[in-house]
């Protein structure tokens, strides 16, 4: 693999940028694999590269019907933060952020993480209750967080009605100084081209069609380019994993909704940190190239179709120009839904199943860009060693059984 | 937007006077003391969630504010059916599977999305209506 450098971009502008060498190979799939990850998107290239890297099983492959990063990578919202209420949870997210801090670096790709700050704004009593227990237990936890008073928001940002007069007036905010945004396509493909220059398989345009089983053990999958044998297969299929797991033989505690976000025209810098509000129901960052990027809550009816309905656009939009009264006339360029996998704790599945050799990593609903790293990172870890990472334990399909739940919705983004 | 057939007030309303509640039919255990923690997990948690043909309640929460059902395909969007609660559904995935080969889809006139949805979604609907 060609390593990326300040240097390698003054040598490769000699030759007009021409000789830049491909990324990835696009193999011929073997027979059989150590490791199967089903799912190109970022949590399944995440989990093959440290399968390859931490464990130094190489023998894997990553097939994915599409191409990588094609679904919810491509389709989120970009924001990486860490401060969640429990404890599990709250290990969870924050090994993922201490693995972005150091990712650029270590995949040798810049992901353009950038720890602009996010704010949880409060606008009520209650809200601002709720975050001040969220953010001592943060605190307790080693996350770094903040209360915010209604001043201390409005210096962070400026532009924002932080007046009296507004209807939902803003009373606080928790605030994380770490958390931020990243670039997302460039977390799927520096993920894949790591994980290909140390022997990765990346099989695109191969579809999963069915699993192997043989005496409850699983042996392979079926697809569209052949039967291929595996002794261990992941499942990380996001809003699909629904339907694989019918595949499979059995159900999961999960329902697929269409989640929607929308970027407006780019825009001269406005907005330096990110803005999330449960409470009016909306969040709002600027990219780099300077388009403000928006989401809001999910469409509530199950949904496989990646659109949703405008009414939910609208809603999301009413929420954005309370908070921004300024951006009411800034015209929005695209609009997109993706299929997210909600789980009735707003927590996600990181488990072993029925089938002997068959995991699955799902249910991350709204919000999985941001443990894109700690994601793999646990989940190479127990289909290397056949248990669950200790940091993944708690995430088992068996907490719907025994009443063990996590329950995040109170530190979700908004309500959905 | 869905436009969805009230079956109590028997109109088509836009989608904003709806909430979907999730999977409909779902029984609840006769005798609840009875039950498993796995059986009572499995009532609380674990859903069909298809792609494709899906049973479903929802509530005309600022109209009549009654529950009813839809069947409604989860990929095109397409409203199939709405029927009152206490109801079955005429058309299932096994219905509709068979009635393709067949050739002669009849599905009541539940509703459309009228906007976003796919053009092949539409010509769905409308084929179902005519």
């Amino acid at each position: 693999m060609q390593r990326y450098s300040g240097f390698g971009l003054v040598k490769h502008a000699l030759s007009h940028h021409e000789n830049w060498q491909r990324q990835w190979r696009n193999p011929t799939p073997k027979k059989e694999y150590d490791v199967i990850i089903v799912g190109g998107g970022g949590h399944g290239l995440a989990t093959a590269y440290y399968l390859a890297k931490e464990h130094g099983i190489t023998n894997v492959a990553v097939i994915e019907k599409g191409w990588l990063g094609g679904g919810n990578t491509a389709r989120n919202t970009t924001i990486v933060r860490s401060n969640y209420l429990w404890d599990e949870s709250a290990a969870l997210y924050e090994h993922a952020m201490k693995l972005w801090e150091g990712l650029s670096q270590d995949i040798n790709y810049n992901v353009m993480f950038s720890q602009r700050g996010v704010l949880n704004l409060g606008h009520t009593l209650q809200d601002m209750r709720d975050i001040q227990r969220r953010v001592n237990a943060n605190r307790l936890n080693g996350i770094d967080s903040e209360v915010l008073d209604a001043r201390g928001v409005q210096e962070l940002v400026p532009i924002m009605d932080c007046s009296k007069n507004a209807r939902y007036p803003v009373m606080g905010a928790s605030w994380q100084p770490r958390a931020g945004v990243a670039r997302h396509d460039a977390v799927a493909w520096g993920y894949a081209r790591g994980a290909d220059s140390l022997g990765v398989d990346l099989l695109q345009n191969t579809e999963v069609t069915g699993f192997k089983i043989l005496d409850g053990r699983v042996v392979g999958v079926h697809t569209n380019r052949g039967d291929i044998g595996a002794k261990t297969v992941g499942c990380v299929t996001a809003g699909n994993s629904g339907v694989m797991a019918k595949m499979a033989g059995f159900q999961l505690p999960l329902e697929s909704h269409p989640l929607q976000a929308l970027v407006s025209e780019p825009l001269k810098p406005i907005l330096d940190t990110v803005v999330m509000s449960n409470h009016v129901h909306g969040y709002i960052s600027q990219s780099d190239k300077g388009d403000l990027v928006i989401g809001a809550g999910i469409d509530g009816y199950n949904g496989y179709g990646q659109r949703g309905s405008y009414p939910t656009v609208e809603h999301t939009l009413q929420a954005i120009v309370e908070m921004f009264p300024m951006f009411s006339r800034v015209r929005m360029n695209r609009q997109w839904g993706g299929i997210v996998d909600t789980c009735p704790d707003a927590c996600p599945i990181l488990s072993r199943t029925p089938v002997k050799g068959l995991y699955f990593n799902c249910g991350w609903g709204t919000g999985g860009f941001k443990a894109t790293p700690g994601s793999g990172h646990v989940f190479a870890w127990s289909l290397a060693k056949g248990q669950m990472h200790k940091l993944a334990a708690p995430f088992s399909i068996d907490r719907f059984r025994t009443g063990a739940l996590i329950d995040e919705h109170g530190a979700a983004g908004v309500a959905h | 937007m869905f436009h969805i057939y009230c079956p109590y007030c028997e109109e088509h309303r836009e989608e904003e006077e709806f909430h979907p509640k999730g999977q409909a039919h779902i029984a609840r255990p006769a005798d609840p003391d009875a039950c498993s923690d796995a059986e009572w997990g499995d009532y609380l948690f674990f859903r069909d969630n298809p792609r494709g043909i899906h049973h479903e309640l929802w509530v005309h929460a600022v109209g009549c504010r009654k529950f009813f059902n839809i069947t409604r395909h989860t990929v095109t969007y397409a409203i199939l059916e709405t029927y009152r609660m206490g109801e079955q559904p005429t058309i299932t995935a096994e219905s509709l599977a068979s009635g393709e080969k067949a050739g002669n889809v009849q599905a009541a006139s539940g509703g459309q999305q009228t906007v976003g949805a796919s053009d092949a979604a539409v010509a769905s609907v409308k084929g179902a209506q005519a």
